[in-house]
């Protein structure tokens, strides 16, 4: 029975881990860069939760949805101001480093407005979830939700890429963003959408983050972003349901490892499944095998 | 006068900075000894070498190699605990600090490039971001058992776990010399100055002196089309892992000055993390990737600045971030290189030199 | 080329901007940044510069304040920073030390030993003559090097690791790593409070991983059975739930969590939801458990913690504390953090008049008379009645145990054995 808890909570713990990493990935398949600064969107997203609920009274749904709307807002901003001048810049690495500049900007804006210390986050689930086999086995409320909304976001953004135009001009533009220009996608527009969805569902991964472990700083979002990039990396970096599966598997394999092996050593484990899989598969599970021509 | 005559463009570029450092050594030790240097920069000095030399290796990696690393201060962090480790258990004997240095810098080179190897081997046979990611995982795998190490020297000699100091079953007397979380504490602060200078030209000779060799056109060659590199009979794994290496064991001088600049040691995210990794990348890339000279002078400007801004208090890191941002928006930019190309064109019209026209693209 | 020259351009210009602004008066800058920053909440008052500059030096006592201001650690270097404040505050009203007036200069070291030197060095330069810092522990023994160097006074109201004071010239207010464990122990096993015990501790926080050690050692001695021995990291410090499980499955009927509020507010939650309600049992760092905003004090209920401090005390001298940070720090209120500074503020004042200490004398002729003075003082301050420190730099003070009922601090007495810590036997 004591597998199966570690087993359920590590599946809560994937599945935040997964949410962020679809941001993760969409934004790094569709425009190509690695945005260092998406996990301090979860941080953003959940101050400005507790700020409504908390200090303004207001009903917990509705402030996730002002967080959303927010959050996208911030996101795009943020893209247009920070990353769009550097899209065609010599290096790649060159918007890597402002994603790093938005990050700390991001961070201590954060650090100057709210303070240094930690803030209870208020739950914006309020269920006390379920009890199995007589007690031995507790799901929580909050595990459930965000198992089925992680499941609920994975289908609606399948659907949207697949079946919506907008969807078929992301996959046009990750596919080739020359070839999609030539023939007629509105790039710029394209990638905007992008950073909505990619800085929305990082409100999304707030909310339900900071309800299930409920404390807030302007720190709160860096570990979780880089163990999300993770997470995308080890599902296949670009792939929506590989970000899904790697967050899963990130956050059940780091519950494992704490609680069978070492506490202390969960980290290096977590990152030697990861290179162990890259080994195997260099471009993560789900990932699609890059032909190089000369 | 007819050497210099014989050398190439890119020997009399390395000789420029070789000059600047020196030359900006030589005048910092006068004002130092005029005393015209306040403490805070003073205690910067050496920072800044260790910070230089860490971002001239990454550079080999980056820029010359080709391959994004993020894990080069896990690379530092080996060895600056090794060297540590040595140089903790030798300041009790009567060894001289000198020698006792020297030996605890190729001790940390040494470990440095054993871990470069190690990691060398499955890492170089990624590529681009794959690669990036698990350099990042290995330099965070290196620091978390790093910080999860206990170790101690008895009369029965080397004791070692990686769960807690109890387990290490020292005679009673004897403290670890690693402590797990909470590091080494009391390692000799041996580094000054002058011999952070000599690494940083030591480091930079050896580098720039790789790039000119035969070895080093083939490592770049296998950067810039790593399939006709391979079909000119280029062992591009060899080349590849010469380069790594080499990055590595200058990442692991760096870490050695490190260690022996303060006396407490640990490993822990804001000394050995990732964030210190892509700092050490901010100051390759707005320096110039592949540029040594810009990785030293960017390094020493972004490196100062935060200290210097001090005097916005609260606001410093905000103000640091907007800077950071802009820099590199002006920078890298298309927009703003076009307009900066246009700009300098004009200048040089006005000034009626005739290379106006002559514009280089090679920036 | 182009780029390269227009590069160190950008980058002078920058520093150059960088340096205007550091020393003109920072408030007009900040105001715009800040302003420009987010509108929607209202910027805290900035603290540092309520400290206004007096340019004339010899006539008062520059006194340093080194501690993280940002970044993950910063709520307790800002906690000390509003601490010392307080006291240099009503200090300088109550006609300052021996007639002289008090400043506080600080800086920010981001809880690292690098910085922290940088920053010692900055202050330094800014005239400091005495440093009551530095804040955390690492930063702290790699700061002492140099005051050693220097022979600068220096006295750390929160660096606990046992070798922060291993220099003569260092001082400290709070308990020790180890001595905290040992207490705790002891505690445990005079009041019996449980037979099992499970810990819970941050592996990568030197303050949380000293304690445990000593503690595992001490409950052996005690018969107390350590049912299970669980970790947590810095970059893993969100789910406890496997942590609270393995103690939960072993029968531990104490869990013993010494490491700071922020986490164990975490570990009580989960506990909560996962129906495990054991006796909870922290040190010093839990103390402020109560002041996190939104936190829900019924989980707290039961909680027992050794902290120095609590700001619901009653009495007339934490009440006026209380008010007057919270007055500074915009509604934040105090914990053990700023109340040990405010004590050591109190503590280099007594000493420097028992010495006669005048700012004019030299750094290091005022170390030398602070070292003599300090083992002959003996305040009442907010962490304790009665604090005296020996020769090694440790102080004496008794430990306070508080349960929390209804949401309150509520002392309990302790036992005689453990009332007087013996700071001497752990620094020798």
């Amino acid at each position: 029975m004591n597998f199966l808890n570690y087993l359920i909570s590590g599946i809560s713990l994937g599945a935040v881990y997964a949410i962020i990493a679809l941001g993760y990935t969409m934004v790094y398949g569709i425009a190509n860069m690695l945005n260092f600064a998406h996990g301090d969107f979860i941080m953003v997203g959940s101050y400005i939760i507790y700020v409504l609920v908390s200090n303004q009274g207001m009903n917990p749904i509705a402030a996730l949805l002002i967080s959303i709307v927010c959050c996208a807002g911030i996101g795009v901003l943020t893209e247009k101001v920070a990353y769009k001048p550097l899209r065609n810049a010599k290096s790649r690495l060159a918007v890597l480093i402002t994603a790093i500049g938005v990050s700390y900007f991001l961070e201590n804006g954060a650090l100057l407005i709210f303070g240094s210390n930690t803030k209870a986050f208020p739950s914006i689930v309020n269920w006390s979830g379920v009890t199995l086999f007589g007690g031995q086995v507790k799901i929580q409320g909050t595990t459930i939700v965000t198992i089925l909304a992680s499941v609920i976001i994975l289908v609606v953004l399948q659907w949207f890429v697949h079946k919506t135009k907008e969807g078929q001009a992301m996959l046009a533009v990750a596919e080739n963003y020359g070839t999609a220009t030539l023939m007629g996608v509105n790039v710029n527009h394209t990638i905007s959408i992008t950073f909505l969805i990619g800085s929305g569902l990082a409100a999304i991964a707030g909310a339900l983050m900071c309800s299930a472990y409920p404390s807030l700083t302007p720190y709160t979002g860096a570990m979780p972003g880089i163990k999300a990039f993770v997470a995308a990396v080890l599902g296949g970096i670009g792939s929506i349901p590989g970000a899904m599966i790697g967050g899963i598997l990130l956050g059940v394999i780091e519950n494992l490892s704490k609680a069978y092996i070492s506490s202390q050593l969960s980290d290096a484990i977590v990152f030697s499944i990861l290179i162990i899989v890259l080994l195997v598969k260099p471009t993560g599970i789900l990932g699609k095998k890059v032909q190089v021509k000369v | 006068m007819s050497k210099t005559k014989t050398l190439s463009k890119t020997g009399r570029d390395h000789l420029i900075t070789y000059g600047m450092v020196i030359i900006i050594y030589i005048v910092v030790e006068i004002l130092l000894h005029a005393g015209l240097i306040n403490n805070q920069m003073q205690g910067l000095l050496v920072p800044v070498c260790y910070y230089s030399v860490c971002a001239v290796a990454l550079n080999l990696c980056v820029g010359i190699l080709g391959e994004l690393s993020l894990g080069h201060a896990g690379f530092m962090c080996v060895g600056a605990f090794a060297s540590a480790i040595w140089s903790y258990q030798m300041q009790s004997t009567s060894m001289p600090a000198g020698l006792r240095f020297f030996i605890a810098f190729l001790i940390g080179i040494a470990a440095a490039m054993i871990i470069g190897v190690i990691i060398g081997i499955p890492v170089l046979r990624l590529n681009g971001d794959y690669l990036a990611i698990v350099t990042l995982a290995f330099g965070e795998i290196i620091k978390n058992l790093n910080s999860a190490l206990f170790l101690g020297i008895d009369s029965k000699g080397i004791h070692l776990s990686l769960k807690s100091a109890i387990y290490l079953n020292l005679e009673d007397g004897v403290d670890p010399i690693v402590n797990g979380a909470q590091g080494i504490a009391g390692t000799p602060r041996d580094a000054n100055f002058t011999i952070a200078v000599i690494v940083l030209l030591i480091s930079l000779f050896i580098v720039q002196n790789l790039i000119d060799s035969r070895d080093g056109r083939a490592i770049m060659a296998i950067r810039d089309n790593r399939i006709a590199a391979e079909a000119t009979g280029i062992n591009v794994t060899k080349y590849k892992m010469l380069a790594f290496v080499i990055s590595a064991g200058i990442a692991g001088a760096a870490g050695v000055l490190y260690s022996h600049n303060i006396s407490t040691l640990v490993s822990q995210s804001q000394y050995f993390g990732y964030n210190v990794s892509i700092l050490i990348l901010v100051y390759v890339v707005l320096g110039g990737i592949g540029n040594m000279r810009g990785s030293v002078i960017a390094t020493a400007i972004l490196y100062i600045l935060p200290e210097l801004l001090r005097g916005l208090n609260k606001y410093r890191m905000f103000v640091y971030s907007i800077v950071l941002i802009v820099m590199m928006l002006l920078n890298w930019a298309p927009a703003a290189v076009m307009f900066r190309k246009k700009l300098f064109a004009r200048f040089r019209k006005n000034e009626g030199t005739a290379e106006g026209g002559r514009k280089n693209g090679t920036a | 080329m182009e780029m390269r020259k227009f590069t160190s351009l950008v980058l002078a210009a920058a520093m150059g901007a960088g340096l205007l602004a550091g020393c003109g008066s920072s408030s007009s800058t900040s105001s715009s940044t800040a302003s420009s920053a987010a509108a929607t909440a209202s910027v805290v008052t900035d603290t540092t510069s309520t400290t206004t500059a007096n340019a004339s030096s010899g006539d008062t006592f520059k006194i340093g304040v080194i501690g993280p201001l940002t970044g993950g650690a910063s709520a307790y270097g800002t906690a000390v920073l509003y601490g010392a404040q307080v006291a240099a505050n009503e200090i300088n009203a109550a006609g300052g030390i021996n007639g002289y007036q008090v400043e506080i200069v600080s800086a920010d070291d981001e809880n690292d030993a690098q910085k922290s030197v940088n920053c010692y060095n900055t202050l330094k330069d800014k005239g400091m003559q005495i440093l009551a810092g530095t804040v955390t522990s690492n930063p702290c023994i790699a700061v002492a090097d140099y005051t050693k160097q220097d022979n600068m006074f220096q006295i750390t109201p929160s660096g606990s690791a046992e070798k922060c004071i291993a220099n003569d010239n260092v001082f400290r207010t709070c308990f020790a790593d180890p001595e905290q464990g040992t207490l705790s122990a002891d505690y445990m096993s005079e009041n019996k409070l449980g037979k099992k015990v499970g810990i819970i501790y941050d592996q990568s926080d030197s303050y949380s991983s000293g304690i445990h050690d000593a503690f595992v050692k001490e409950a052996k001695k005690d018969g107390l059975d350590v049912v299970s021995d669980e970790a947590f990291n810095a970059d893993n410090k969100t789910d406890f739930s496997v942590q609270i499980q393995a103690a939960q499955d072993a029968g531990a009927d104490i869990l013993f969590l010494p490491f700071y509020y922020t986490e164990a507010s975490l570990v009580l939650q989960q506990a909560k939801k996962m129906n495990y309600s054991p006796l909870f049992f922290g040190c010093d760092g839990m103390d402020g458990i109560l002041t996190v905003d939104g936190f829900d004090k019924s989980l707290a209920e039961g909680l027992m913690l050794m902290a120095p401090f609590s700001a619901s005390a009653t009495d007339e001298k934490t009440q006026a504390f209380d008010t007057a940070y919270e007055k500074l720090s915009g509604g934040e209120a105090p914990n053990q953090f700023g109340a040990d500074e405010y004590d050591t503020l109190y503590a280099i004042k007594a000493a420097a008049e028992k010495e006669n200490v005048t700012p004019s004398m030299s750094v290091s002729d005022i170390c030398e008379a602070m070292k003599k003075g300090m083992t002959e003082i003996q305040i009442s301050g907010l962490t304790s009645d009665s604090i005296t420190w020996d020769k090694s730099g440790a102080p004496t003070k008794s430990p306070r145990v508080y349960v929390i009922k209804n949401g309150e601090y509520v002392e309990e007495s302790t036992s005689d054995s453990a009332a007087t810590s013996t700071a001497a036997s752990t620094a020798s």
